[in-house]
């Protein structure tokens, strides 16, 4: 049985011109980029053409761009190291309830360091309001993080009216485009970030790669010590191979925006309407105009995740939840708890499925119908 | 069990525990061909000392051995269900004086109902677990037998388990002596061949009994007493006790040791006795209510078995009177002792269990021990 893959939100496949790409690196580069010998500037001729890749794509410069280990370690120095680097500034602190827990539980720690942080709420559809920042707006914030879009529900969220917003505040802007890189267009100086988090695996590049954006005149601490690689902003030898697979990585998807969404929007429509055909009773989570495409989530009347996503994987298709069972433990979704509060139905009942490379038009319909099998036969 | 499709063909959905029995369990059936899958049960939140989720251990586990066997593997939540059906009725028994059997509620309602359906919905044709029993079909149904290695025999926790249940139900180790079990396990590599056996209640686990049933329920300290009224002590709550229990009574002095006789709920007194075989802790017969039979046959108004009033025991010959919708009355053979209200009377007809029911009263000569609980 060829399973159907649709979780690309939580990883992606590598993209068969990433891993050629990084094959190749891999075959001829091994120096450490920062060595002051030929095979060492022979990578670092590597690294720094991908970084320009890299930076161009948002409109940044190379020497804004921080290579990590990851999307998470990307938003742990967005927030610590502005954190820390701008304490004598203020202590405030605004995020939104529905962030990702690379960013949620930093803001947490940082509480217990004495930070005062504000969690914005959103409404029914995720989405925050503009006038809530500004009234959590104080002298002394000295950060604004709030995602690019969700991960969960794929709702995206005003950043450019938050950056406008922002122009003649203190606090620095941080978004977490984790989830959006590479689906949808990004100008740093048209939105007006100053920090910006990315993951690679999440656009068909390698694993244990993300970077972060930051703007020139943004203050930031370093969270880790050591050799004074990334301009003395993230120490650790830089995993050039990966870094090459994740230029090559975004070079494919700045070439493939529109067909993307285009593709993504009509799964989705061809998901939906076999679900209305079938008269199956359920409704999308989400906002239905700012949206990421490739994430659906999808809330089933009387239906129960626990054995939903097991069915599903059964049937050979790979979907996720927001609650993440981890040993058993039930622990629901904070993002649909924040646009519906604890008691809802929705915390229960809901699915994510979320598309990308490889997929075809006959695999949606293939999984919309066995998804309709186990609705029927689940429902009483 | 009444197999009649290919095994390729039958899935089985194993409760595993990340335990030994239940490791080799799923080995045995996958290795039977059967369409094998794995799921870990969590019924208790709890957390230990180090702020670990000591289910998180134990699925760690359940993981590994399911890479191992090469079966998927899940994880589901029945909290909530195992609060409200196996430790309210946990508490509440204790409240009233009784010492109660959670390892049967939560075989009836747990193991063998919730998670029955949950594979059900899984399209699962049968659920195995790691117990050491065995069901055989004779006669069109199923009939629950004793585990081959009559030490480890758990037909007493499973009494409960209707024809229904039963049904549905695959015990492959049930056919094998545990230390088998452990070879097996050690031969196939499985990751849990050297772990630990589980001990005790599985909510309360290694900890102090005592400590944790404080946390739920008020202790009301009082005084120890003989029959005759003579103080011998202070107790530190009468649920803390049960019927011929010898330890923990603090009563020291020469001569024979003490024991516990009964219970004055009233006074919140706890009467004690010396000598195992005080005449106190004996009696002749009991009423059982709660009680379920494991077959469908018709079953006589009256009938001779023998039953255990407790796990590991030894059979006592009796004869069982069905005394109306609900209620059994069980004759003993000879005089038995600590039969404690709250436990199970589980009977048996050789090697099959018959059933069993919850020990309501319990009579000497056909007069009732009113200070047993």
């Amino acid at each position: 049985m060829k399973e159907i893959y649709l979780d690309h939100a939580a990883t992606s496949p590598m993209h068969p011109a990433v891993i050629e790409k990084m094959a190749e690196t891999m075959g001829v580069v091994f120096g450490n980029p920062s060595s002051i010998h030929g095979i060492g500037r022979y990578a670092r001729k590597y690294l720094d053409e991908a970084r320009t890749v890299i930076a161009k794509s948002i409109g940044a410069k190379d020497r804004e761009i921080i290579f990590t280990s990851g999307g998470s370690e990307a938003d742990n120095l967005a927030i610590t190291g502005t954190a820390h680097a701008r304490r004598a500034e203020g202590r405030h602190i605004i995020t939104t309830q529905i962030e990702h827990h690379a960013v949620l539980h930093t803001c947490q720690q940082l509480e217990r360091e004495g930070f005062e942080v504000t969690y914005l709420p959103v409404n029914e559809k995720g989405m925050i309001s503009l006038d809530d920042l500004k009234k959590a707006l104080r002298d002394d914030t000295i950060l604004v993080t709030v995602m690019f879009g969700n991960n969960e529900v794929g709702t995206l969220q005003p950043i450019k009216e938050i950056g406008a917003l922002l122009k003649d505040h203190q606090a620095s802007f941080h978004t977490d485009a984790v989830q959006a890189f590479g689906i949808q267009k990004i100008d740093v100086n048209e939105l007006q970030v100053d920090l910006l988090s990315v993951s690679s695996h999440k656009l068909n590049g390698p694993k244990g790669l993300g970077f972060l954006y930051q703007r020139d005149n943004a203050k930031i601490q370093p969270i880790i010590f050591g050799g004074e690689q990334e301009r003395k902003r993230r120490a650790g030898t830089e995993n050039v191979p990966a870094v090459v697979g994740l230029a090559e990585a975004t070079k494919i998807a700045q070439d493939s925006f529109e067909e993307k969404q285009q593709l993504f929007k009509q799964f989705r429509k061809t998901f939906l309407d076999k679900l209305d055909q079938a008269g199956i009773t359920y409704h999308v989570n989400g906002d239905e105009v700012d949206y990421l495409p490739h994430v659906l989530n999808i809330s089933f009347k009387g239906m129960d995740v626990e054995s939903f996503l097991v069915n599903l994987d059964i049937a050979g298709i790979a979907a996720s939840s927001g609650s993440a069972c981890t040993a058993g433990s039930i622990d629901p979704s904070h993002v649909l708890v924040a646009m519906y509060g604890k008691d809802a139905d929705e915390l229960r009942n809901s699915i994510r499925f979320s598309f990308g490379y490889g997929l075809t038009l006959e695999d949606i319909e293939t999984a919309a119908v066995k998804t309709i099998e186990i609705v029927k036969r689940l429902v009483k | 069990m009444n197999v009649t499709k290919d095994p390729s063909q039958t899935r089985v959905v194993v409760g595993m525990s990340g335990g030994v029995d239940s490791s080799v369990t799923a080995y045995l059936l996958k290795k039977q061909g059967y369409d094998v899958i794995g799921i870990f049960m969590k019924n208790w939140d709890d957390t230990d000392e180090n702020g670990v989720c000591t289910a998180t251990e134990d699925y760690e586990d359940v993981i590994k051995v399911c890479n191992q066997i090469g079966i998927p593997y899940y994880a589901v939540n029945f909290e909530k269900q195992y609060w409200d059906k196996v430790f309210t009725y946990f508490l509440e028994e204790y409240k009233a004086g009784r010492t109660p059997n959670p390892d049967v509620m939560c075989n009836k309602e747990i193991k063998f109902k919730a998670f029955l359906e949950h594979a059900l919905k899984l399209g699962a044709d049968y659920v195995a677990t790691g117990h050491y029993a065995r069901v055989e079909v004779r006669d069109g149904e199923t009939r629950m037998l004793r585990g081959v290695d009559q030490n480890k025999d758990q037909t007493y926790f499973l009494n409960q388990l209707s024809q229904e249940q039963l049904s549905k139900v695959m015990f492959p180790i049930g056919e094998l002596e545990k230390p088998r079990v452990r070879e097996i396990a050690a031969e196939a590599g499985l990751a849990t061949a050297k772990k630990k056996d589980s001990t005790g209640i599985c909510f309360i686990g290694e900890r102090n009994f005592k400590e944790f049933l404080s946390q739920y329920l008020p202790a009301q300290p009082g005084n120890m007493e003989t029959f005759d009224g003579q103080v011998m002590g202070k107790h530190d709550g009468l649920m803390y006790y049960t019927i011929g229990q010898r330890h923990g009574l603090g009563i020291g002095g020469d001569g024979d040791p003490w024991f516990v006789l009964g219970k004055d709920l009233e006074r919140n007194v706890l009467l004690v006795g010396q000598n195992f075989y005080n005449d106190k802790l004996f009696s002749t017969s009991l009423t059982a209510v709660k009680t379920s039979f494991t077959t469908h046959r018709e079953m006589p108004k009256k009938f001779k078995a023998t039953a255990k009033f407790r796990y590991r025991q030894k059979d006592v010959p009796v004869e069982v009177e069905i005394l109306g919708e609900d209620k059994w009355q069980v004759t003993f053979s000879e005089p038995t002792r600590a039969i404690t209200p709250g436990q199970s009377v589980v009977l048996y007809d050789g090697d099959e269990c018959l059933g069993g029911a919850t020990i309501d009263e319990v009579f000497k000569n056909g007069e009732k021990l009113t200070y047993v609980g």
